[in-house]
Protein backbone atom coordinates (compact mmCIF):
# COMPACT_ATOMS: atom_id res chain seq x y z
CA UNK A 1 0.00 0.00 0.00
CA UNK A 2 2.76 2.44 1.00
CA UNK A 3 4.94 1.32 -1.93
CA UNK A 4 2.11 1.88 -4.44
CA UNK A 5 1.43 5.29 -2.91
CA UNK A 6 5.10 6.28 -3.16
CA UNK A 7 5.40 5.02 -6.77
CA UNK A 8 2.19 6.85 -7.70
CA UNK A 9 3.56 10.04 -6.17
CA UNK A 10 6.84 9.71 -8.10
CA UNK A 11 4.85 9.36 -11.36
CA UNK A 12 2.84 12.46 -10.46
CA UNK A 13 6.11 14.29 -9.74
CA UNK A 14 7.54 13.21 -13.11
CA UNK A 15 4.43 14.54 -14.88
CA UNK A 16 4.74 17.86 -13.01
CA UNK A 17 8.46 18.08 -13.88
CA UNK A 18 7.99 17.41 -17.61
CA UNK A 19 5.17 19.93 -17.99
CA UNK A 20 7.20 22.53 -16.11
CA UNK A 21 10.66 22.00 -17.58
CA UNK A 22 9.59 21.51 -21.22
CA UNK A 23 6.44 23.62 -21.50
CA UNK A 24 6.94 26.09 -18.64
CA UNK A 25 3.49 25.27 -17.22
CA UNK A 26 2.36 24.46 -13.71
CA UNK A 27 0.34 21.25 -13.53
CA UNK A 28 -2.90 22.40 -11.91
CA UNK A 29 -5.76 20.23 -13.08
CA UNK A 30 -8.68 22.45 -12.02
CA UNK A 31 -7.11 25.38 -13.88
CA UNK A 32 -6.42 23.25 -16.96
CA UNK A 33 -10.03 22.00 -17.10
CA UNK A 34 -11.66 25.36 -16.43
CA UNK A 35 -9.51 27.14 -19.04
CA UNK A 36 -10.38 24.39 -21.47
CA UNK A 37 -14.14 24.96 -21.10
CA UNK A 38 -14.04 28.73 -20.67
CA UNK A 39 -11.39 29.98 -23.08
CA UNK A 40 -11.09 29.82 -26.89
CA UNK A 41 -9.30 26.74 -28.18
CA UNK A 42 -6.24 28.45 -29.70
CA UNK A 43 -3.32 28.36 -27.23
CA UNK A 44 -5.37 25.77 -25.41
CA UNK A 45 -4.24 22.67 -27.31
CA UNK A 46 -1.77 21.54 -24.67
CA UNK A 47 -4.61 21.53 -22.11
CA UNK A 48 -6.71 19.39 -24.43
CA UNK A 49 -3.80 16.96 -24.90
CA UNK A 50 -3.21 16.81 -21.15
CA UNK A 51 -6.85 15.86 -20.53
CA UNK A 52 -6.72 13.29 -23.35
CA UNK A 53 -3.64 11.84 -21.60
CA UNK A 54 -5.60 11.56 -18.32
CA UNK A 55 -8.48 9.87 -20.17
CA UNK A 56 -6.27 7.26 -21.89
CA UNK A 57 -4.13 6.43 -18.84
CA UNK A 58 -6.65 3.78 -17.59
CA UNK A 59 -6.40 1.98 -20.96
CA UNK A 60 -2.62 1.80 -20.60
CA UNK A 61 -2.86 0.68 -16.96
CA UNK A 62 -5.34 -2.04 -17.96
CA UNK A 63 -2.71 -3.63 -20.22
CA UNK A 64 -0.83 -4.37 -16.99
CA UNK A 65 -3.72 -5.18 -14.68
CA UNK A 66 -7.38 -4.16 -14.21
CA UNK A 67 -7.84 -0.69 -12.74
CA UNK A 68 -9.63 -0.79 -9.37
CA UNK A 69 -13.32 0.10 -9.74
CA UNK A 70 -14.20 3.36 -7.95
CA UNK A 71 -16.56 3.01 -5.01
CA UNK A 72 -18.79 5.98 -4.23
CA UNK A 73 -20.98 5.61 -1.18
CA UNK A 74 -23.01 8.82 -1.28
CA UNK A 75 -26.31 9.43 -3.12
CA UNK A 76 -26.81 11.27 -6.43
CA UNK A 77 -28.00 14.52 -4.87
CA UNK A 78 -24.87 14.71 -2.71
CA UNK A 79 -22.71 13.86 -5.74
CA UNK A 80 -24.15 16.89 -7.57
CA UNK A 81 -23.61 19.13 -4.51
CA UNK A 82 -20.04 17.79 -4.13
CA UNK A 83 -19.23 18.30 -7.81
CA UNK A 84 -20.54 21.89 -7.79
CA UNK A 85 -18.51 22.69 -4.65
CA UNK A 86 -15.33 21.13 -6.08
CA UNK A 87 -15.73 23.09 -9.33
CA UNK A 88 -16.64 26.40 -7.73
CA UNK A 89 -14.29 26.12 -4.73
CA UNK A 90 -11.21 25.16 -6.74
CA UNK A 91 -11.69 28.23 -8.95
CA UNK A 92 -12.17 30.61 -6.02
CA UNK A 93 -9.02 29.17 -4.47
CA UNK A 94 -7.21 29.23 -7.87
CA UNK A 95 -6.11 25.63 -7.37
CA UNK A 96 -6.89 22.15 -6.13
CA UNK A 97 -4.98 19.10 -4.91
CA UNK A 98 -2.49 19.25 -7.81
CA UNK A 99 -1.97 23.01 -8.21
CA UNK A 100 -1.82 23.87 -4.47
CA UNK A 101 -1.26 20.48 -2.82
CA UNK A 102 1.60 19.25 -5.02
CA UNK A 103 3.00 22.10 -7.18
CA UNK A 104 2.38 24.89 -4.67
CA UNK A 105 3.98 23.08 -1.75
CA UNK A 106 6.88 21.92 -3.99
CA UNK A 107 7.70 25.56 -4.78
CA UNK A 108 7.36 26.38 -1.08
CA UNK A 109 4.39 28.74 -1.49
CA UNK A 110 2.88 29.65 1.90
CA UNK A 111 -0.38 30.53 0.10
CA UNK A 112 -0.62 26.99 -1.28
CA UNK A 113 0.28 25.41 2.07
CA UNK A 114 -2.57 27.34 3.72
CA UNK A 115 -4.94 26.31 0.91
CA UNK A 116 -3.93 22.64 1.33
CA UNK A 117 -4.33 22.68 5.11
CA UNK A 118 -7.73 24.37 4.65
CA UNK A 119 -9.15 21.89 2.15
CA UNK A 120 -7.86 18.83 4.02
CA UNK A 121 -9.32 20.18 7.30
CA UNK A 122 -12.71 20.91 5.76
CA UNK A 123 -12.63 17.57 3.93
CA UNK A 124 -11.98 15.72 7.20
CA UNK A 125 -14.67 17.73 9.01
CA UNK A 126 -17.16 16.93 6.23
CA UNK A 127 -16.41 13.19 6.36
CA UNK A 128 -16.75 13.28 10.15
CA UNK A 129 -20.12 15.03 9.97
CA UNK A 130 -21.40 12.77 7.19
CA UNK A 131 -20.47 9.64 9.13
CA UNK A 132 -21.58 10.74 12.61
CA UNK A 133 -24.42 13.17 12.14
CA UNK A 134 -26.24 12.32 8.93
CA UNK A 135 -26.08 8.53 9.06
CA UNK B 1 6.02 19.20 -29.46
CA UNK B 2 4.57 20.88 -26.38
CA UNK B 3 1.27 19.10 -27.07
CA UNK B 4 3.14 15.79 -27.03
CA UNK B 5 4.72 16.64 -23.66
CA UNK B 6 1.27 17.59 -22.34
CA UNK B 7 -0.13 14.27 -23.57
CA UNK B 8 2.75 12.41 -21.91
CA UNK B 9 2.28 14.39 -18.67
CA UNK B 10 -1.44 13.56 -18.69
CA UNK B 11 -0.78 9.85 -19.16
CA UNK B 12 1.94 9.66 -16.48
CA UNK B 13 -0.14 11.77 -14.06
CA UNK B 14 -3.15 9.50 -14.64
CA UNK B 15 -1.05 6.37 -14.15
CA UNK B 16 0.28 7.84 -10.89
CA UNK B 17 -3.28 8.39 -9.65
CA UNK B 18 -4.34 4.85 -10.63
CA UNK B 19 -1.25 3.09 -9.19
CA UNK B 20 -1.74 4.86 -5.86
CA UNK B 21 -5.54 4.26 -6.07
CA UNK B 22 -6.29 7.97 -5.73
CA UNK B 23 -8.92 7.45 -8.45
CA UNK B 24 -10.95 5.53 -5.89
CA UNK B 25 -13.14 7.85 -3.76
CA UNK B 26 -13.23 5.35 -0.89
CA UNK B 27 -9.42 5.73 -0.54
CA UNK B 28 -9.81 9.51 -0.26
CA UNK B 29 -12.65 9.18 2.26
CA UNK B 30 -10.34 6.82 4.20
CA UNK B 31 -7.66 9.51 4.23
CA UNK B 32 -10.15 12.12 5.43
CA UNK B 33 -11.43 9.83 8.20
CA UNK B 34 -9.90 10.86 11.50
CA UNK B 35 -9.37 8.03 13.98
CA UNK B 36 -8.14 4.46 13.96
CA UNK B 37 -9.50 3.73 10.46
CA UNK B 38 -7.36 6.52 8.96
CA UNK B 39 -5.76 5.59 5.61
CA UNK B 40 -2.49 7.55 5.25
CA UNK B 41 -1.92 6.65 1.54
CA UNK B 42 -2.44 10.21 0.27
CA UNK B 43 0.31 11.46 2.60
CA UNK B 44 2.82 9.13 0.93
CA UNK B 45 1.57 10.09 -2.54
CA UNK B 46 2.02 13.77 -1.68
CA UNK B 47 5.43 13.29 -0.08
CA UNK B 48 6.97 11.59 -3.11
CA UNK B 49 5.15 13.83 -5.63
CA UNK B 50 6.31 16.97 -3.79
CA UNK B 51 9.85 15.57 -3.40
CA UNK B 52 10.27 15.02 -7.17
CA UNK B 53 8.50 18.28 -8.08
CA UNK B 54 10.62 20.27 -5.62
CA UNK B 55 13.76 19.59 -7.67
CA UNK B 56 12.00 20.50 -10.90
CA UNK B 57 10.84 23.86 -9.50
CA UNK B 58 14.26 24.55 -7.95
CA UNK B 59 15.92 23.82 -11.29
CA UNK B 60 13.35 25.92 -13.19
CA UNK B 61 14.19 28.86 -10.93
CA UNK B 62 17.78 28.81 -12.16
CA UNK B 63 16.77 28.82 -15.84
CA UNK B 64 15.53 31.76 -17.88
CA UNK B 65 13.16 29.65 -20.01
CA UNK B 66 11.98 26.06 -20.46
CA UNK B 67 13.76 23.42 -22.60
CA UNK B 68 11.45 24.51 -25.45
CA UNK B 69 12.44 28.12 -24.79
CA UNK B 70 8.98 28.95 -23.43
CA UNK B 71 8.51 31.35 -20.51
CA UNK B 72 7.83 29.80 -17.13
CA UNK B 73 4.25 30.60 -16.09
CA UNK B 74 4.60 30.20 -12.35
CA UNK B 75 1.99 31.83 -10.07
CA UNK B 76 3.37 34.90 -8.28
CA UNK B 77 0.48 35.54 -5.90
CA UNK B 78 1.31 35.35 -2.19
CA UNK B 79 -1.74 36.92 -0.53
CA UNK B 80 -3.78 34.87 1.92
CA UNK B 81 -7.21 36.33 1.20
CA UNK B 82 -10.87 35.47 1.75
CA UNK B 83 -11.16 33.97 -1.75
CA UNK B 84 -8.36 31.51 -1.05
CA UNK B 85 -9.73 30.39 2.32
CA UNK B 86 -13.43 30.25 1.37
CA UNK B 87 -12.62 28.60 -1.98
CA UNK B 88 -10.41 25.97 -0.33
CA UNK B 89 -13.06 25.34 2.34
CA UNK B 90 -15.80 24.83 -0.29
CA UNK B 91 -13.48 22.62 -2.31
CA UNK B 92 -12.66 20.58 0.81
CA UNK B 93 -16.36 20.10 1.64
CA UNK B 94 -17.10 18.85 -1.90
CA UNK B 95 -14.01 16.63 -1.81
CA UNK B 96 -15.14 15.18 1.54
CA UNK B 97 -18.71 14.56 0.36
CA UNK B 98 -17.77 12.48 -2.69
CA UNK B 99 -14.05 11.66 -2.46
CA UNK B 100 -13.21 13.00 -5.92
CA UNK B 101 -11.04 15.95 -6.83
CA UNK B 102 -10.75 17.08 -10.49
CA UNK B 103 -7.98 14.84 -11.90
CA UNK B 104 -9.11 11.51 -10.38
CA UNK B 105 -12.71 12.18 -11.46
CA UNK B 106 -11.63 12.80 -15.08
CA UNK B 107 -9.43 9.68 -15.03
CA UNK B 108 -12.21 7.54 -13.54
CA UNK B 109 -14.52 8.53 -16.44
CA UNK B 110 -12.96 5.42 -18.00
CA UNK B 111 -15.53 3.31 -16.17
CA UNK B 112 -18.39 5.38 -17.55
CA UNK B 113 -20.36 4.89 -14.34
CA UNK B 114 -23.25 7.36 -13.93
CA UNK B 115 -21.97 8.62 -10.56
CA UNK B 116 -18.62 9.74 -11.98
CA UNK B 117 -20.34 11.32 -14.99
CA UNK B 118 -22.71 13.15 -12.66
CA UNK B 119 -19.81 14.42 -10.55
CA UNK B 120 -17.77 15.64 -13.54
CA UNK B 121 -20.86 17.32 -15.05
CA UNK B 122 -21.59 19.17 -11.78
CA UNK B 123 -17.90 20.11 -11.42
CA UNK B 124 -17.82 21.63 -14.92
CA UNK B 125 -21.01 23.57 -14.15
CA UNK B 126 -19.36 24.81 -10.92
CA UNK B 127 -16.33 26.04 -12.87
CA UNK B 128 -18.58 27.70 -15.44
CA UNK B 129 -20.61 29.37 -12.66
CA UNK B 130 -17.43 30.87 -11.26
CA UNK B 131 -16.78 32.63 -14.58
CA UNK B 132 -20.39 33.85 -14.76
CA UNK B 133 -20.39 35.17 -11.17
CA UNK B 134 -17.00 36.84 -11.53
CA UNK B 135 -17.53 38.52 -14.87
Amino acid sequence: MIIEALIGGVLIGIAVSFLLLFNGKVLGVSGIISDLINKPIHNNYWRLFFVIGLLISPFIYNLYKPMPVPTITTNNLMIIVGGLLVGLGSRYASGCTSGHGVCGIARLSIRSMIATITFISFGALTVFLMQRVFV
Amino acid sequence: MSSLIALFAGIVFGLGLIVSQMTNPSKIIGFLTVGKHWDPSLVFVMISAIFVSYFAFAYAKRRRASFFNLDFEIPKRTEIDKQLIIGSALFGIGWGIVGYCPAPAITALFFGNPQTLLFVGAMLIGMYLFRVINK
